[in-house]
């Protein structure tokens, strides 16, 4: 895959010192490292690494016992998720979130939810300027579902979807949100080959079209070297490496953490 | 009728007469979007005009690739507005085999539909320098490659606007000295064997043939159709451009290749075009769903399917029924044929055409007892497609129906089906050979098929005319023709016949792993294998009930009625590409089986009721076994031929 040319720009988000804890477990310690705008970043590392925990951190889910999130220049101890959701943060799950019952198209609608200004009253009787609001809303939910090639599903319930397909969903409702910063954790999680190829080209789409940054965390090494600008490797809480895919793929610390050491028990 | 002798004249005569009726939609963003005639002219000649600008010269091929587009069937005029040619490339052919036909034909300008295509295009102009222009209808995905010979397709048409303002006399006079015997386009046959031919066909070619199938189905500007197979192929390039500018209806193009069946719906066709293994998943989806059904519904569908098959057909001939069937038929559509066609999108389908191979009796008739008017056509591309058709109230799924209007149609001696008429190709494009080969002096073109005319004068295609062969008593015998009657039957996979110079027919048959394997499971046998199963005492009786069966229509036929089944044997092993007993087509390979398994066909022309066979095998992961059997082999009953008895009496 060639490097896609973006202007990547100034710090978008940055975390500082962030501590977190749950009772006697430390699932973060001291971590910073920042987003740029328009990059894609990484967060990898081995299972319970706190790679989720980060992102929870990120979009305000989990407060932090110590540290503080810049995002867009303003300064927080913590994010609260409808102030990040406000702020342009959109997220998808590990394990897909959406609403089983409801079509894909209602799913995504839901994602338009923050941006509809007309109050329930107006939507309801859909008349007037909430029917043109509800017009340009799904104006815009039909690119994303064209973007995605998702219209053979426009109308079927999202539980009778195969699970790549929802995940394309979950994506395409994170995108309806327009978001400035994309989360994505684990978003080819159980994917076979085909599918995973399909994700990585929307992902790298997303960022080139809309100019969206992009935080992913991912278990397949070979699509998290290809895909991303820069890399944050996590192990145990604490920060192993910070770089360029290449630069952390040469990193000590970070084979020994995915191989396991000689004295560990750990399986290679 | 219209004096038009080009598409690009014609296109300027629709815009004038009837220039706010409907010619196009696409559904896009989830909403259908319609072109007029007025608007199309004025597309096609914005883009007509930019290739000019570009440097497209009168003599000009244009690759066209990609899905079903307003945008790809403009460029088809575009191209032959301004002396040129367009050649649509099946969309989904690998770069290589793309490459054969941009660099034979020799193709200086490309339309590709989106990146995929691009990329493809970019890859094969590394080693097809010649192919200088590329332009793109998407640009999705596409904002950061700046290659300079890269064009959107917006950009072409606005250069062409200027273009047209500084010069606007161009387009008139380009398209006027457009002449009927031009080049209109070129369409690649991927053959069997070989590179593909570039059959070369003109304006009156296609131009004449389409109206004269218009003419005799008595299409008109009312009529909608479902542009979904691909540009490249000649049914596409008839029914979705060359009627929609003779007849003037409107061309729908799907929202992608997935949605199909959802935009049939939107849509409600009344013109429509499906091979027989489209109408096959329909039918198979259909019983799947209302096997799910409530029991009350499930018996309602089953009584007047079974009614359907009864009268249906018959109202729809024109022929005699009780009136009780007539008033049962009316309340059945009001209770089951009209909902089921509603959701297949069936329901305003005046004509409906399917062609390209055998379609199953059952099938066929599912569909015409439905009231939908099914008929099976025969062509080619060199053809312009129609060589017979199924006229009205005369139909039937043995036959291909009748000449189409001005074709001539004759068998040779050697019993292949010989054309001509005004659909005849020009030539194979730089294949003199190739063309001189098909296309006799005289004008008659050889198919390659053989076939017979019945009593009522309506063609049979029987087989590859190379395939058919003869008893030693002289009797006719066709093995795909009996291939195909068995495996009309579900329990039935594949077949392989023999005959040819032999003194009866005898047949390999291949199990139908998933329908035979419901069958046992109803049924309690218990199995371990294929193999066990393919041998298992009920199921040759099974299968020798089906043989009997095909015996029995066969008998029917006096031409074919010779070559009855007389004893067949049910093989160990699947057919299987991998071990090169299929092609990837999944066409069996005759010569190779009838090598690798001699002496099964000893066996079945000696006396021996069992022969033992060791056969190598390839499995999936690309590791070589053998799996050993002793066959049984199984004779079946024969019957008289029934003309024959009615020559006698």
């Amino acid at each position: 895959m060639t490097q896609h040319e973006r202007a990547i720009g100034d710090t978008l988000l940055k975390v500082d010192n962030i501590s977190l804890g749950f009772g006697g477990v430390q699932a973060l310690s001291n971590i910073s490292f920042d987003i740029r705008e328009h990059e894609i970043r990484a967060i990898i590392g081995p299972n319970g690494a706190g790679k989720t925990s980060m992102l929870n951190v990120i979009n305000g889910f989990y407060h932090p016992q110590e540290g503080a999130i810049t995002f867009k220049g303003e300064v927080r101890r913590a994010m609260r998720p409808h102030v990040a959701a406000k702020q342009g943060i959109a997220r998808t799950f590990q394990n897909v979130a959406l609403f089983k019952g409801m079509s894909t198209l209602d799913n995504i609608m839901t994602g338009r939810n923050l941006r509809m200004h007309k109050n329930i009253l107006w939507q309801m009787l859909y008349y007037g300027p909430a029917r043109t609001e509800e017009m340009e809303h799904r104006r815009r939910v039909e690119e994303i579902i064209d973007f995605l090639e998702i219209q053979a599903i426009r109308r079927v319930p999202v539980g009778k979807l195969p699970y790549g397909l929802q995940k394309r969903v979950e994506l395409a409702r994170a995108l309806a949100m327009e978001p400035e910063l994309l989360l994505l954790d684990e978003p080819m999680a159980g994917m076979n080959v085909e599918e995973k190829e399909d994700m990585c080209r929307f992902i790298l789409d997303v960022n080139e079209q809309f100019g969206t940054t992009i935080a992913l965390i991912e278990h397949d090494m070979g699509v998290v070297m290809d895909i991303s600008d820069r890399v944050v490797v996590l192990d145990y809480g604490r920060k192993l490496a910070d770089g360029t895919p290449d630069e952390v793929r040469g990193n000590q610390d970070v084979i020994d953490a995915y191989l396991g050491v000689p004295h560990d028990e750990g399986e290679a | 009728m219209s004096g038009a002798d080009s598409f690009p004249k014609l296109l300027l005569e629709n815009a004038a007469r009837i220039g706010d009726r409907p010619a196009c939609r696409e559904k896009d963003l989830g909403i259908w979007q319609t072109w007029n005639w007025a608007q199309v002219a004025d597309e096609v000649r914005a883009l007509a005009c930019g290739l000019t600008a570009i440097g497209f010269q009168p003599g000009d091929k244009l690759i066209i690739v990609g899905d079903n587009r307003p945008r790809l069937y403009w460029a088809m005029t575009a191209a032959q507005a301004v002396g040129g040619v367009p050649v649509p490339v099946y969309q989904d052919s690998a770069a290589k085999e793309m490459a054969f036909v941009v660099d034979h034909a020799e193709a200086r300008f490309a339309l590709a539909e989106d990146q995929e295509q691009v990329d493809k295009l970019l890859e094969i102009r590394e080693t097809v320098p010649r192919l200088e222009q590329i332009i793109y209808s998407d640009p999705r995905g596409l904002r950061n490659y700046g290659q300079d010979f890269l064009h959107s397709y917006d950009a072409i048409q606005e250069t062409g606007r200027e273009y047209d303002g500084a010069n606007p006399d161009f387009y008139e006079q380009s398209v006027a000295g457009g002449k009927g015997d031009d080049t209109s386009v070129m369409l690649y046959t991927s053959g069997t064997t070989g590179n593909p031919k570039g059959v070369v066909l003109t304006h009156d070619n296609v131009m004449r043939t389409a109206r004269n199938n218009q003419e005799m189905e008595k299409l008109t500007e009312d009529d909608e159709i479902l542009a979904y197979l691909p540009m490249a192929w000649v049914g596409d390039h008839i029914f979705s451009f060359g009627q929609n500018f003779t007849a003037g209806f409107c061309v729908n193009c799907p929202e992608s290749a997935a949605t199909v069946m959802q935009d049939l719906r939107d849509i409600g066709p009344t013109y429509f075009f499906a091979p027989p293994r489209i109408f096959e998943n329909i039918l198979t989806t259909v019983m799947v769903r209302m096997e799910d059904a409530a029991p009350i519904k499930r018996r309602l569908f089953h009584y007047f399917m079974e009614l359907a098959q009864r009268a249906g057909t018959r109202i729809l001939d024109g022929k005699p029924v009780s009136a009780t069937d007539r008033l049962l038929y009316a309340l059945g559509n009001i209770l089951v044929y009209g909902p089921l066609k509603n959701t297949l999108g069936f329901s305003r389908i005046r004509l409906a055409y399917t062609a390209g191979e055998a379609i199953g009796p059952d099938i066929f008739d599912f569909f015409r007892a439905l009231g939908i008017n099914l008929k099976q056509l025969y062509g080619m591309t060199e053809a312009s497609v129609f060589i017979t058709l199924q006229p009205d109230g005369q139909v039937d799924p043995e036959t291909v129906g009748t000449p189409a209007p001005e074709v001539e149609v004759r068998i040779a001696d050697n019993g292949e089906v010989l054309f001509r008429g005004p659909g005849v190709f020009r030539e194979y494009y730089k294949s003199p050979e190739a063309t001189a080969e098909t296309k006799d002096a005289e004008g008659w073109v050889h198919t390659g098929d053989a076939g017979l005319f019945n009593e009522a004068g309506h063609l049979k295609i029987i087989d590859r005319a190379k395939d058919v062969g003869k008893l030693v008593d002289g009797t006719l015998v066709a093995p795909k023709y009996i291939e195909n009657k068995l495996k009309f039957f579900p329990n039935i996979k594949e077949a392989v016949a023999f005959g040819n110079g032999r003194d009866h027919v005898a047949a390999f048959v291949n199990i139908d792993l998933v329908a035979m394997g419901n069958w046992a499971e109803r049924h309690n046998i218990a199995y371990a294998s294929y193999q066990e199963l393919a041998a298992h005492p009920q199921v040759l009786e099974i299968v020798r009930q089906h043989v009997e069966q095909v015996n029995r229509d066969l008998s029917q036929d006096p031409n074919l009625g010779g070559s009855q089944i007389k004893r067949f044997l049910v093989l160990h092993k699947e057919l299987d590409a991998d071990d090169g007993e299929l092609t990837r087509t999944r066409k069996v390979r005759r010569n190779f089986i009838a090598d690798r398994y001699a002496e099964l066909i000893e066996a079945l022309y000696s006396g021996q009721d069992e022969c033992h066979v060791e056969t190598e095998v390839t499995f999936e992961d690309g590791r070589k076994g053998v799996v050993a059997a002793d066959l049984k082999i199984v004779g079946a009953e024969t019957f008289p031929v029934a003309a024959e008895l009615k020559k006698a009496s």
